[in-house]
C-alpha cells in the first residue's frame, strides 16, 4: 500500500470525509469511547504524569543511543539462531523478505497487524511473486476483503465501516449468509482464518517493541492472531521500524503499560507475547527459522533534527482519539496510512512535503494531542515547525494565500463545514480562513502570525469545547 | 546451535550515528538511573491475600472465570471445572507441577470417565498440534501471575508448548498462589534476570489476560476471536 493511500487532492479528500455522515458519527463515538476508557485507566494510576515522564526519558535515551541498542539486539538475535537484516528503504526490505519466501518455496503467508509492512508495501511485493498473503487481524482482514480499502485509524483500522457494510463484504467475497451481529461476524472470521493459519508456511508480524538485552520481539494484541502466526508456520519474519526498541525487559514493562492503557484503555491486552529467535530444541511448535527485518525508510533523517522526538511514538493513537480535526474529517482525509496528529507530523517527514504540505495545517493547534501523548511528543509544536518550514520554502505569500483562498472557497461551497466554522469549532477552517470565516483577513499575514504565535496548551477551554460538542450532536 | 546472520548492519548504523552527530557507540552504554519510578507504587505493601483479592477483582473485568481453592479441595474443584467447561477433550503440558499438585491422578480419573486426555509429548512432533487444534480444553500452569491485570505468564519450553494455551476452544490455567506478584514490573525483572544469567530467554513468553477478543467491528467487544473463547483460572492456596 505504501504510506500514500489516495491520489485525490487534499481538499477533495476532506470534502468526502465531511460528507460521510456514517463515518463521522462512527469516528466521534469511537473517539469518545476510546478516550473515556483511557482516562479511566490512567486516572486510576494516580500518578500518570510520572509514568509519562519516565516513558519520555526511556524513549529519549534509547533514540540517543539507537545504534548501540540495535547492534546489541542484532547480536542477541543471531546468537540464538535468528537472522537480522537491516533495510535502508522499502525496496531493500521487500527484496530480502521476498528472497526468504522464495527460498522456502512458500506460497501461503499469514500476517498479523503491522503498520510498517503497509508503509513499505510488502503485501504487493509478495503478491507479485505469486504469494497469497492473508491479513489475520480482524479489522485488517475486513479491509483486505473489501478490495484493499485503506485503514483509517492505526489501532482500529476499519473504524469507518459499519457492521452492515462488513456483512455485505463477507457475503460478496465469502458467501457469508448470517446476520450482521459482530459476534457472528467474528466467529465466521475465526473459522475462515483458522484454515489459513494451518496452511501457512510463513508468518509475518510487526513488532511493538524489540528488547535489546535478549534479542526478543514483543507483540501486543487482543485477538490471538499474532500468536497463531508465530506458532504454526515454520518460518517467522518480523518487520520492525528501527525505533521500536527498548534496552531491557524492565523498560519493556513501562512502554507496554503505556501502550495498552493509552491505546485501548486496558491494563494489559489479552496477549503480550515475547518471542526470542527460533523455537528451542525439543519444541514442537514455533518457527524453525526466524528473521527480523529492521527498517529505516526515512526514519534516520529525522534523527538529530527538531523532529527527533516524533520517533518516540509508540503508535497508541491517543493523539488521534482526542483530535477535533480527525473527528470531523476522518482518517482517509489525511491521505496517509498514518492519520491524525502523529500522521500530520510523521507523514511529511517520511514522504516529503510535496504531497503532504496541507497536513500540518489540518490542525487547530489546540494541543490536546500533546497532552494525550504517553511519551510526551510535543506534537502541536512540531506541526508549527512544519508550517514554518513549508511557508519558508514555498514563499510566504504564495502558499499562504493559496491555502487561505482554497479554504475559503471550500468553506463557502460546503455548508456543513462552513457552519462548523462559524459555530466556533476550532477546526482547521478557522486556521486557514480566519476566525470570522471571511477569508479576507486570513491572507499571508494572518497565517504568518498563526505560525509565529505558538498557542499554549489550551487545556480547560479545549475540554469545554469537547464536552459541548458531545451535547451538541455530531456535526 | 548455529548462529544466525546479520546483514547490512554497518552502513545502517553508521548513518544513525552520523545523524546523531557522533561516531558509533563502541563502549557499553549504561542505563541511566531513571528520574521516576511509578511502577513500584502499584499495590505496594499489599499482602499475598490482598494481592489475590485484587487479582480476582480484575479477572471479572477481563471476562476470565476464576476459582480459588485449597490444596485438599483441588481435585474436586478441578473435576467440577472440567465438567463446566464441557469436558470432551483435554490437552495439557508436560510439566512436573501436574504431578506435584496431584493433577496427574485427577486427569487419569477424567480419562476413565471417557474424556480424551493428551499430555504434550515432544517426540510425537506435529501430531501434538493436531490434537491441540481439536481439543476443547488446554491446561497450563502459571509461572508468574500478575494481580493488577489478571494475567498468567507462561514461559515456554519443550513440554510447555505455545499451542496448549492457544489452539483449544478453552484455556484453563492453574495458578499456585505463591506465583502472584503485583504487576508486570516484577515479572519483567524475573525475565531480565533469566536472560542475563542464562544467556538465553525462553523462545516464547506469553502474558495472557483473559480470553481473546476484538473491538474491530464498530468498537463492540467480541469475546473469542482467534485464541480461546473462554479462560478459566484455578488458584491454589499453596502457602
Ligand atoms: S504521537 Fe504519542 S499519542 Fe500519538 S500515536 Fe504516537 S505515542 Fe501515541
Amino acid at each position: 500500500m505504501g504510506v500514500k493511500i489516495s491520489n485525490e487532492k487534499f481538499f477533495d479528500r476532506v470534502d468526502k470525509g465531511i460528507k460521510d455522515t456514517f463515518m463521522r458519527k462512527a469516528v466521534s463515538e469511537a473517539q469518545s469511547r476510546l478516550e473515556g476508557r483511557k482516562i479511566e485507566v490512567t486516572e486510576e494510576l494516580g500518578n500518570w504524569e510520572d509514568w509519562r515522564d519516565l516513558s519520555e526519558e526511556i524513549r529519549q535515551h534509547t533514540l540517543e543511543n539507537l545504534d548501540y541498542y540495535l547492534e546489541q539486539f542484532a547480536r542477541n538475535v543471531a546468537k540464538q539462531g535468528g537472522h537480522v537484516f537491516f533495510a535502508g528503504n522499502a525496496e531493500e526490505a521487500n527484496d530480502y523478505i521476498t528472497s526468504v519466501v522464495k527460498k522456502k518455496n512458500a506460497k501461503n503467508i499469514v500476517k498479523s497487524k503491522s503498520m510498517v509492512t503497509e508503509e513499505i508495501g510488502m503485501n504487493e511485493a509478495l503478491e507479485e511473486i505469486g504469494c497469497n498473503v492473508v491479513e489475520s487481524d480482524l479489522g485488517e482482514w475486513i479491509l483486505q476483503l473489501d478490495d484493499h480499502d485503506p485503514p483509517s485509524h492505526i489501532v482500529v483500522p476499519a473504524l469507518h465501516k459499519n457492521k452492515e457494510q462488513i456483512r455485505e463484504t463477507f457475503n460478496k467475497k465469502r458467501q457469508y449468509d448470517k446476520t450482521s451481529d459482530p459476534d457472528e461476524l467474528a466467529k465466521f472470521a475465526r473459522q475462515e482464518l483458522r484454515k489459513d493459519f494451518l496452511a501457512a508456511e510463513v508468518g509475518i508480524t510487526g513488532c511493538n517493541f524489540a528488547v535489546a538485552e535478549s534479542g526478543s520481539v514483543s507483540l501486543v494484541t487482543n485477538e490471538g492472531n499474532a500468536r497463531l502466526a508465530t506458532t504454526l508456520p515454520e518460518t517467522q519474519i518480523t518487520v520492525m521500524g528501527m525505533e521500536r526498541i527498548v534496552p531491557t525487559w524492565k523498560e519493556l514493562d513501562i512502554l507496554v503499560t503505556m501502550l495498552c492503557r493509552s491505546a485501548v484503555g486496558q491494563k494489559l491486552t489479552s496477549y503480550i507475547t515475547g518471542l526470542t529467535a527460533t523455537k528451542e530444541q525439543g519444541d514442537v511448535d514455533g518457527p524453525e527459522e526466524f528473521h527480523v527485518v529492521i527498517v529505516d525508510n526515512g526514519r534516520s533523517k529525522i534523527l538529530g533534527t527538531k523532529f527527533q522526538s516524533a520517533l518516540q511514538c509508540i503508535r497508541c493513537a491517543a493523539c488521534i482519539n482526542v483530535c477535533p480535526v480527525y473527528r470531523h474529517v476522518g482518517g482517509h482525509s489525511y491521505g496517509s496510512i498514518y492519520p491524525g496528529p502523529i500522521g500530520a507530523v510523521l507523514t511529511p517527514l517520511l514522504e516529503g512535503y510535496e504531497d503532504y504540505k496541507e497536513l500540518p495545517f489540518a490542525s487547530s493547534l489546540c494541543a490536546a494531542c500533546t497532552d494525550a501523548c504517553p511519551v510526551k511528543i510535543p506534537l502541536h509544536e512540531q506541526l508549527v515547525e512544519h508550517r514554518r518550514i513549508i511557508v519558508e520554502q514555498e514563499g510566504k505569500s504564495s502558499f499562504g494565500e493559496k491555502l487561505a483562498m482554497k479554504g475559503y472557497a471550500f468553506g463557502a461551497s460546503t455548508p456543513s463545514l462552513y457552519q462548523m466554522g462559524i459555530k466556533g469549532a476550532p477546526t482547521f477552517i478557522n486556521t486557514i480562513a480566519g476566525k470570522d470565516g471571511d477569508g479576507k483577513g486570513a491572507g499571508p499575514i494572518k497565517l504568518w502570525t498563526d505560525i509565529r504565535n505558538l498557542p499554549k496548551s489550551t487545556g480547560q477551554s479545549f475540554r469545554k469545547w469537547y464536552n459541548n460538542r458531545e451535547k451538541g450532536g455530531n456535526d | 546451535m548455529a548462529t544466525g546472520t546479520i546483514q547490512n548492519q554497518d552502513k545502517f548504523l553508521d548513518k544513525i550515528a552520523n545523524q546523531l552527530g557522533r561516531k558509533r557507540q563502541t563502549k557499553e552504554v549504561e542505563l541511566p538511573a531513571w528520574k521516576k519510578a511509578p511502577q513500584y507504587d502499584v499495590f505496594k505493601g499489599l499482602s499475598m491475600d490482598e494481592l489475590l483479592a485484587q487479582f480476582v477483582i480484575q479477572c471479572e473485568k477481563i471476562h476470565a472465570n476464576v476459582v480459588v481453592t485449597k490444596m485438599n479441595e483441588l481435585e474436586e474443584i478441578f473435576h467440577e471445572v472440567i465438567q463446566k467447561l464441557g469436558g470432551e477433550s483435554i490437552v495439557y503440558w508436560n510439566d512436573s507441577r501436574f504431578e506435584t499438585y496431584g493433577l496427574t491422578a485427577a486427569l487419569t480419573q477424567e480419562k476413565e470417565e471417557g474424556i480424551s486426555v493428551h499430555e504434550w509429548k515432544s517426540d510425537l512432533g506435529k501430531k501434538n498440534i493436531e490434537i491441540a487444534e481439536r481439543a476443547n480444553i488446554g491446561i497450563t500452569f502459571s509461572d508468574i501471575t500478575l494481580a493488577e491485570s489478571g494475567t498468567v505468564v507462561l514461559l515456554s519450553d519443550s513440554g510447555k508448548a505455545r499451542s496448549v494455551s492457544l489452539l483449544p476452544q478453552k484455556h484453563l490455567a492453574i495458578i499456585p498462589k505463591s506465583t502472584i506478584v503485583p504487576r508486570m514490573t516484577q515479572a519483567s525483572e524475573k525475565i531480565h534476570e533469566i536472560s542475563k544469567n542464562e544467556g538465553r530467554t525462553p523462545s516464547c513468553i506469553n502474558f495472557i489476560s483473559g480470553p481473546s477478543n476484538s473491538a474491530d467491528i464498530e468498537l463492540r467487544l467480541v469475546v473469542g476471536v482467534h485464541g480461546p473463547v473462554e479462560v478459566t483460572y484455578i488458584v491454589i492456596d499453596d502457602m
